[in-house]
């Protein structure tokens, strides 16, 4: 039993590799056809990337928020949910946490942080909840509810930024006070003046945590059998209905967290947005990529990070518009999802490793 | 006399509004119906606006300013379908989550279109102003009626088509064995497949169909509201086409109900900014409204709603 789950892991690992890069070759392609150099064009994005200690930092400050909406739509995977509303739950936790960080002051940075942290974390964690609720008491699809709660909160959002927080004369809010910062300013230094924050070693610590309530806890046992077979689930005595909201909650507060430390740790403020970041939508491609499983969320998000903050150098360096980048994400999960099409191109690897397996 | 004026105008833009998240939902209606969820309208609409601005763009740089919004409707469906049919190889043919294969649509339109107008238009962010686009048709006599004929019988003609497709949307899905068939799949394939109809290829077309119509949507706003291309043209209207289908019930007339209803909040909220009163309502709230509604109508506080039974299934005949 062990055996075999080891080696389907060790095969998706090899879809999950080769999808990307089928998705590379895909932006190859279309780099081709628009008479760009799609070699010089990777070679600046990686070069961008690694170029210097400062995009090396800010690469890290790109990953982070995807580590934790990556960890969002996978925890609600696990139980059977599709999150799309990662978006919404991490400008929920975002602005709650800017309006702790901004309105309170006077508290030492222990009381003053943390409280922001977990704030914005708790508010994201209750607007997922919502999608939770609405499933297990209504019985409605979360994968519409979640998607119309991404606008909600987008426009709730630049509705408390500009009613109550707003600078004047500014489409954004006050400052955090400083004792809210979740900065590391002697990091930071270190990278160039990266925005390095708390929120990376959070992340990490989030999918670890993933993995703990998931697989060591008996809570984390229920989530997954609801999402294995939630009748099978049901008849065992298992209160169905919690578990779709508490799993709803726990992926609102890892976003929530991804919009928490996108205003502790590297802006300082928020804005009036006119659309979502789409940080929450990447995390949903960040989840596939890392077929829900914590270790693998945390490479796709180093994936995507990666490619999306290196990006910037593809049009400085190659003169590529930046948003190829998004036809190769976008093919990466289209690949990912049509596995047949992945294992029709592998199938020729396949059958010579077949025959050699047989020689032997 | 002016309140009158100023009412019927209103009934104007809200026409104006309608028709864009109108085609959108006919689209999502025509896929759904047959069984395929379509998240993916948001992207087919993009990947319309964009098909047309560029396409009338170089019909007019070609000096044929007539026929060139025309064209660019055609360029519109075709690229619409063109996306669309990603999406049915996707989660037809290889049986992928049909919401997973929605949001790549939505990814790479997203990309593709940006990408592109970067390359067209040397590194700009969006397209040239257009000025070959539609200007509003004034039906001769009905024009002329006091009230009505400034309020509905002036129009922009992409309105005139959306109204007309709903009825023969309508009639298609209920009243054709086209439709029977295209309902059938979407609720029982096996069944229908018993029945001897092809599950697979009914879909195909019904996805198809989809992207043409949300093309047309994207088309519209191009071409009657922004008169050029941009990354947030389209900006979650399709999404708001979305909810309209699930608060018209899966049903064109219901869409038709529903898109009016949506099209004359936004055109609320752009007409009472010419009041001062208006500032004191944060518009946010108005913006809300048709994604809290969709809420609404889902839990069932807003009458129920029932989706088609096979929804969001890959048809796998294999299976039983």
């Amino acid at each position: 039993m062990g055996k075999l789950l080891k080696w389907i892991g060790s095969d998706s690992a090899v879809v999950s590799l080769a999808a990307i890069l089928l998705g590379l070759v895909c932006g190859a392609i279309i780099m081709l056809a628009g008479g760009y150099n799609p070699v010089a064009a990777y070679i600046a994005l990686f070069q961008k990337v690694f170029g210097s200690r400062y995009d090396f930092g800010e690469t890290i400050r790109e990953i982070t928020p995807l580590i934790f909406t990556g960890l969002s739509v996978a925890f609600a995977f696990r139980t059977g949910l599709f999150n799309i509303g990662a978006e919404g739950q991490f400008l929920i936790g975002m602005t709650g946490a800017t309006f702790i960080g901004v309105k309170l002051s006077g508290l030492p940075w222990i009381v003053h942080a943390p409280l922001a942290v977990i704030v914005g974390a708790v508010a994201g964690g209750l607007w997922g909840a919502i999608a939770g609720w609405l499933k297990a008491s209504r019985g409605v699809n979360e994968v519409i509810t979640t998607i119309m709660l991404n606008w909600i909160a987008l426009f709730f959002s630049n509705y408390i930024t500009s009613a109550f927080l707003l600078q004047p004369g500014q489409q954004r809010s006050y400052m955090i006070r400083d004792s809210a910062s979740m900065s590391i300013p002697w990091l930071a230094e270190a990278f160039g003046n990266a925005r390095l924050h708390w929120g990376t070693p959070v992340a990490l610590l989030g999918a670890a945590v993933f993995y703990v309530i998931l697989w060591r806890t008996k809570l984390g046992y229920e989530l997954r059998a609801v999402g294995h077979n939630p009748h099978a689930a049901q008849y065992a005595g298992m209160n169905v209905n919690r578990r779709i909201i508490a799993a709803m909650f726990a992926a609102g507060i890892f976003a929530g967290l991804a919009g928490v430390f996108e205003v502790l740790g590297v802006f300082h403020y928020q804005t009036v947005m006119a659309g979502s970041p789409g940080y929450g939508f990447d995390g949903i491609a960040v989840a596939l990529l890392g077929m829900n499983n914590p270790l693998g969320v945390v490479l796709g998000a180093a994936l995507f990070g990666g490619l999306t903050y290196g990006s910037a150098g593809m049009s400085f360096g190659a003169d590529v518009p930046p948003e190829i980048i998004r036809i190769v994400i976008g093919s990466v999960i289209f690949f990912v999802a049509t596995q047949g099409i992945v294992r029709y191109v592998l199938l020729p690897f396949y059958r010579r490793r077949g025959k050699e397996v047989a020689k032997a | 006399v002016s309140y009158l004026n100023q009412f019927a105008d209103l009934i104007n833009i809200t026409l104006v509004f309608a028709t864009a998240l109108l085609f959108g939902a006919l689209g999502g209606i025509v896929s759904e119906r047959s069984g395929v969820t379509n998240i993916a309208i948001e992207g087919l609409m993009t990947v319309g606006a964009f098909a047309s601005a560029v396409a009338t763009y170089y019909m007019e740089q070609a000096d044929m300013p007539g026929p060139a919004p025309w064209v660019g409707l055609v360029a519109a469906a075709a690229l619409g379908m063109a996306f669309a049919w990603i999406h049915a190889v996707a989660s037809i043919t290889f049986k992928a989550d049909q919401v997973i294969s929605g949001i790549v649509i939505n990814f790479l339109a997203a990309g593709f279109t940006v990408y592109l107008v970067k390359l067209l238009f040397q590194g700009a962010g969006q397209t040239e102003t257009l000025n070959a686009v539609f200007t509003k048709w004034a039906i001769p006599g009905l024009s002329a009626i006091p009230f009505f004929g400034r309020a509905v019988f002036t129009a922009y003609p992409t309105t005139y088509i959306a109204m007309i497709l709903v009825f023969v949307v309508y009639y298609v899905l209920f009243r054709t064995p086209f439709g029977l068939r295209l309902r059938s799949v979407g609720e029982h394939p096996s069944a229908a497949a018993t029945a001897g109809i092809r599950v697979l290829r009914v879909r195909y077309i019904a996805v198809l169909l989809s992207g043409a119509l949300a093309g047309l949507g994207g088309a519209t706003i191009t071409l009657t509201t922004t008169s050029n291309f941009s990354h947030n043209s389209i900006s979650g209207q399709g999404f708001i086409a979305l909810a309209a289908v699930i608060f018209g019930k899966w049903n064109p007339l219901g869409a038709l109900g529903a898109t009016l209803f949506f099209g004359f909040a936004q055109a609320l909220n752009n007409w009472i900014q010419l009041f001062s009163w208006s500032r004191s309502i944060p518009q946010e709230f108005i913006f809300m409204l048709p994604y809290v509604l969709t809420i609404l109508v889902l839990a069932g506080a807003v009458g129920k709603a029932r989706m088609p039974s096979a929804l969001g299934e890959p048809y796998d005949p294999g299976k039983r």
